[in-house]
């Protein structure tokens, strides 16, 4: 597997200068998210009346809100948790595409047809209105909101995989394993599997960041995951809204953090792309 | 091209009818009592019984039952239910919401083609140079800002700096035109431009690969002006992907109305749909679910048609 050595990687500095900064962003938000408790100068939620509404300084960094809270030390939990949903939704996100996609892409006929037409149906609503239907039923939440985002993602990347999977099918490679009588499922892990890893491995980066994006989308509309978990995108909604006028440092924060990191992804993923599996270029 | 519009529209039956299947399982189905939550979020609870609200939903019928009656109405006579708050049948709100969105949406993909396909003709002609790493650039940040966080500085900045902040109150269009596209101006803006990084990059693809055709060069040899090699040969040809394109980002373009109308209070389906998710309105959100679906296919259905009047090659069977 080609992915694996660490040819891509130096390549990635040598020809994708704006692809480094990407992983450089993404490791520094990385880094934020697992060691937030040591890095965080206050608690996500200790308030602090008397530091209401502080503007940005040496003590606090990105100023503090209406309840005193230090907006600094909330926006590294919140890169926690866009870590932690980021990653995870995104695991399953794969998982679901590449089972999907694999089932679909080499058995190909009648069950291509059927999860073919399913996919279609799924894939013409709005990732965002699924969720908030869902959340609607089952309430607002950390592991549905995983659960679901993993859902759709996954069943909307299954055609990526699909395509892969079909262009890897009629391999010579693939034939002379079916001939010599290998079942169908050492067929689809030992062979098709590997061999399809690039654009796994795209599609996962990408997905990050879309999973990150929606996310706080959803916390932006109250229905991600509750107060008082600093998610960037609780941070821009909510009772903070009000004090924006007064305080502007309250929607800069937050936001920023958000377009830096997906923007990180988005290059990364993009140059990852050219690197690894340059027939997916231009398709999004 | 009627044959085709018939058998186009026959094998959409399938793919709506599956879609409604999505939308009850996803709203009907799911763990956790649509009605113990109603009764618990509401105030309903202490009017009525529980027993005669699940009949008056009509959910102590068997699941396939409840399918079967609530897909034949909204199929036989156009009924989507009555929202369970006002009364009101959920059609004539969807009729009254749904034309706002779509003015919405059909602004914010103007602005999105005349953003994407300039800067992407562009790109491609002046390729690796500081425009094209420009418009590159501009794209994938574009991309990557979240439209709330936009929405958000566009209406806190200019308050703090100006004391200028959007009109709250909806101004309909037959009242007052004007003031209405003005209203509707900024947020289309900003989810235009966010929706623009995609087709930019695609026309930039895409001219990059037609520029080095065959009939290009033919057209540069027999002395055309750039112009009519660019507009005339090249774009045209270029052009049919992207049409493609935008059948395909019409879920994010609703997706993102919602959001803009939460932000701008624009009454549109969006609204609508959140605002009957803090009500639990379940007949609203069955609804809205539906109808978006369904006007997704519908454009993609028009992409596919509109093939023919781009390109003269594409002929219908």
């Amino acid at each position: 597997m080609a992915a694996s050595s660490p040819g891509w990687l130096r390549r990635l500095f040598r020809d994708k200068k704006l692809g480094a900064i990407g992983l450089v962003i993404v490791l520094v938000f990385l880094f934020c998210g697992v060691f937030a408790d040591w890095l965080a100068p206050f608690g996500m939620n200790q308030i602090s009346p008397v530091n209401r509404l502080k503007p940005p300084s040496a003590q606090f960094w990105f100023g503090t809100d209406h309840l005193g809270r230090d907006m600094f030390s909330r926006v590294l939990y919140g890169a926690r948790l866009s870590v932690i949903i980021g990653l995870s939704a995104a695991s399953i996100a794969t998982f679901i595409s590449v089972t999907l996609g694999i089932v679909s892409g080499y058995f190909g006929g009648k069950v291509d047809m059927l999860v073919q037409r399913v996919v279609d149906a799924w894939m013409s609503f709005p990732e965002l209105i699924i969720l908030i239907a869902v959340v609607s039923v089952i309430g607002p939440g950390m592991p549905q909101i995983i659960g679901v985002l993993g859902l759709t993602f996954g069943i909307g990347g299954s055609r990526i995989i699909r395509g892969a999977v079909i262009s890897v099918r009629e391999n010579m490679y693939i034939h002379a394993t079916q001939s010599m009588g290998a079942g169908t499922l050492r067929v689809l892990l030992r062979h098709i599997l590997p061999n399809i890893m690039p654009p796994v491995l795209v599609l996962f980066s990408t997905r990050v960041g879309g999973v990150i994006l929606v996310e706080s989308g959803l916390s932006f509309l109250g229905l991600g995951v509750p107060p008082p978990a600093p998610t960037w995108g609780g941070m821009l909604s909510g009772a903070g809204r009000t004090y924006m006028y007064m305080a502007p440092w309250l929607a800069l924060a937050p936001g920023l953090c958000l377009t830096a990191v997906v923007y990180g992804i988005n290059v990364f993923g993009d140059a990852l792309r050219d690197l690894l599996d340059p027939r997916m270029r231009g398709s999004r | 091209m009627r044959a085709y519009l018939v058998r186009r529209l026959a094998a959409l039956v399938p793919t709506m009818l599956l879609a409604s299947l999505i939308v009850f399982v996803t709203v009907r189905l799911l763990p956790g009592d649509v009605i113990d939550m109603m009764i618990a979020q509401n105030d309903i609870g202490s009017k009525v019984t529980r027993d005669a609200l699940e009949a008056a939903l009509g959910l102590d019928k068997p699941m396939l039952t409840q399918y079967f009656n609530w897909i034949s109405a909204i199929l036989l006579h156009g009924d989507f239910g009555r929202s369970l708050w006002q009364q009101a049948p959920v059609s004539d709100e969807l009729l009254a919401r749904l034309p706002v969105t779509f003015e919405l949406g059909v602004m914010a993909l103007g602005v999105a083609m005349l953003v994407a396909i300039p800067i992407g003709i562009l790109s491609a002609i002046r390729q690796d140079s500081w425009s094209d790493y420009l418009g590159r650039s501009f794209s994938i940040l574009m991309l990557s800002i979240p439209g709330f966080w936009l929405g958000t500085i566009v209406m806190v900045f200019p308050a703090i700096w100006w004391g200028v902040s959007p009109e709250v109150r909806y101004i309909p269009f037959r009242e007052d035109p004007l003031g209405n596209l003005w209203q509707l101006a900024l947020p289309a803006i900003i989810l235009g431009t966010s929706l623009s990084a995609v087709t930019m990059r695609m026309t930039r693809t895409m001219m990059l690969e037609v520029l080095r055709q065959d009939y290009i060069r033919t057209a540069w040899a027999k002395g055309q002006s750039e112009r009519g090699v660019i507009l005339r040969h090249a774009l045209r040809n270029a052009l049919i992907p992207v049409v493609t394109l935008i059948g395909l980002q019409a879920p994010i373009l609703i997706g993102g109305a919602v959001i803009m109308e939460q932000i701008f209070v624009i009454p549109g389906m969006g609204l609508l749909l959140l605002e009957a998710v803090s009500r639990r309105d379940y007949p609203i959100i069955t609804g809205v679910f539906l109808l978006v679906g369904v006007v997704v296919m519908l454009i993609n259905l028009l992409v596919d048609l509109s093939y023919g009047l781009l390109d003269p090659k594409v002929r219908y069977r």
